[in-house]
């Protein structure tokens, strides 16, 4: 593989590293920083289960993704990359809950506005309401799974001991599901814009099993989101899980499954697939954020709680990232498509 | 290197329910065998089944620190219930310092051996009921604690009453033994053993009132 390919994908890894370091903690956070599981064992289960969503699950969030702009050369999909990632951290400095899906979309529109490509409003539209969505979403089903989990408390009368097992397990299993969820809706974030021009060949094993270009691209970009569990979440871990959310460890489990349905919900063929079959409005596929997703379900919790732990500041900060985020990334998409074009002299679209 | 503990999580849970269920088991035989031991002194003195009664609560003693130690590892070396885990060592040191204060009663009647003349022995029984009766009532608090947590606050209350009754039957005992005939250095050994039973209930009650905030805690 030619030296100036790697170098581009290196962009889509970087992404994937930062997902992983940054987005496991939504996952396992609560569990880890409330020492209710082992960081080993989460940052495995973690890792293990984004790579399998992302290939298995992926390619619904990619699809949309590609709609809202066929990036068809590897230097403008490194460009978005790198100007996603740049976005991410900047808005991460002032302390904002950000998506690095929003960060995609804007680039992506950046790339379009750049190369003169038109946008399908219709597709960034419905990107745009599942941002609000999400979090609403994630919130009502917090609620949902609170009132449900208080009555089985409420009747189970399980020793605290035991619940405190069963709260593991609970945590452990809903942080696989999560994990698996990130993968399937957020791949599209890391790999998406690395599709249309994927430098990998379908490898066909004996006649039976063949290994997509596009899979390929996933597994890679899987791999990415696990070295960043692995190398650098820890930290982020245990900050979710002591500062930023005071929850009890069923409470804990409630955020992870609510987070995981909602991002499981928004990537997922079958359901949407179900829906529409039902003459339902299909789930649109779409790649979400999941702290968002995280500070939805908390604030479901906070609402059912009378407010005592809703943390507005952080909603308003989720607000002022939906309009803020995609338009810095854009903008960096486009100071970096133009350095590349006329200083580097690479060719961002054909 | 990574460990999946589900198997040996679920065996040491149930190894700890079963322990702390033994530690409650202990401190409320203490109790029953407490009563015992004041009818037997006042009705004998000191016997051979008072000693034997006294060196079961010893016994008994020496088993609810061993299970206090051994709950204590386990929580702290296999993190076990790390939001509650301060909450209950803390409950079961406590609850330790009750079964320690009976002993310490046993003890104070087999050295010092008090005087309790006829008319003041009925009050008396009927103090270390109360107190009895309102670690018992602490006994159910704290099951319900571990298990039914919407019971706390009755067991509690209960609690609270019989502290109440005890302070009353305190009192009036007093009266009567500082209103007696009795000499001061007499007058003031009885009060000694009277106030020191009584303390067993006030210890009770700051208990369930702690157990109160835990559960509150607990909520989700």
């Amino acid at each position: 593989m030619d030296l100036t390919i790697i170098i581009f994908l290196l962009g889509g890894l970087f992404l994937g590293w930062s997902l992983g370091a940054n987005d496991a903690a939504n996952v396992f956070g609560t569990a880890v920083g409330t020492r209710m599981v082992q960081f080993k064992t989460a940052a495995l289960v973690c890792s293990v289960f984004v790579i399998l969503g992302a290939i298995i699950s992926g390619a619904g969030t990619t699809e949309t993704l590609g709609k809202l702009g066929a990036i068809n050369a590897l230097p403008g999909a490194f460009a978005a990359c790198v100007a996603a990632g740049l976005s991410v951290y900047i808005m991460t400095k002032f302390g904002l809950p950000v998506s690095t899906t929003q960060a995609i979309v804007g680039a992506i529109v950046g790339w379009n506005i750049y190369t003169g490509s038109s946008i399908n409003i219709k597709i960034l539209f419905t990107i745009l309401s599942t941002w609000v969505l999400c979090p609403v979403i994630a919130a009502l089903i917090a609620m949902l799974f609170f009132v449900l989990t208080k009555q089985i408390l409420r009747k189970s009368n399980w020793h605290l001991l035991r619940l405190d097992a069963y709260t593991r397990t609970a945590l452990l299993l809903a942080g696989a599901f999560g994990a698996y969820s990130l993968g399937a809706n957020n791949i599209a974030n890391v790999m998406g814009v690395f599709v249309p021009i994927s430098p990998f060949t379908d490898i066909h094993l004996m006649n039976v099993f063949t290994f997509s270009s596009k899979e390929q691209l996933f597994l890679l970009g899987g791999i990415a989101i696990a070295v960043g569990v692995f190398t650098y979440s820890k930290k982020v871990m245990f900050t979710v899980g002591n500062d930023l959310l005071k929850l009890s460890p069923p409470a804990a489990f409630i955020v992870v499954i609510a987070h995981s349905i909602v991002l499981f919900l928004f990537a997922s063929q079958g359901i949407s697939n179900f829906l529409h079959s039902i003459n339902l409005p299909a789930i649109p596929l779409v790649p979400v954020s999941s702290s968002q997703a995280v500070v939805g379900a908390v604030i479901g919790i906070g609402i059912l709680k009378r407010g005592k732990e809703v943390q507005w500041d952080i909603a308003g900060k989720i607000a002022i990232g939906w309009f803020l985020l995609p338009v810095i990334a854009a903008l960096i998409s486009l100071v970096i498509l133009f350095v590349l074009q006329n200083i580097f002299n690479q060719a961002v679209s054909f | 290197m990574f460990s999946f503990k589900t198997k040996s999580l679920f065996g040491q849970t149930k190894q700890l329910e079963k322990e702390i269920d033994q530690f409650v088991d202990i401190l409320s035989e203490v109790g029953l065998l407490f009563k015992s031991i004041v009818l037997a002194y006042l009705n004998s003195g000191i016997t051979d089944k008072f000693d034997e009664m006294v060196k079961q609560v010893s016994e008994m003693e020496s088993r609810a620190d061993k299970i206090t130690k051994e709950v204590e590892r386990t929580l702290y070396e296999e993190t076990l219930i790390p939001d509650a885990r301060s909450d209950v060592l803390r409950l079961l040191e406590h609850l330790d310092e009750i079964i320690g204060m009976y002993q310490g009663n046993c003890y104070h009647f087999s050295i010092q051996k008090p005087d309790f003349p006829k008319e003041f022995q009925d009050d008396l029984i009927k103090l270390s009921e109360t107190v009895v009766s309102c670690v018992e009532s602490l006994c159910l608090t704290v099951r319900s604690f571990f298990r039914d947590i919407k019971s706390v606050r009755d067991h509690a209350h209960k609690v609270t009453f019989y502290e109440k009754e005890s302070d009353k039957q305190f009192s009036s005992l007093a009266r009567k033994i500082f209103d007696s005939e009795l000499t001061l250095d007499k007058k003031m050994h009885l009060r000694y053993f009277v106030e020191k039973i009584d303390r067993i209930c006030d210890q009770a009650e700051d208990i369930a009132d702690e157990i109160q905030i835990y559960a509150i805690k607990r909520s989700i």
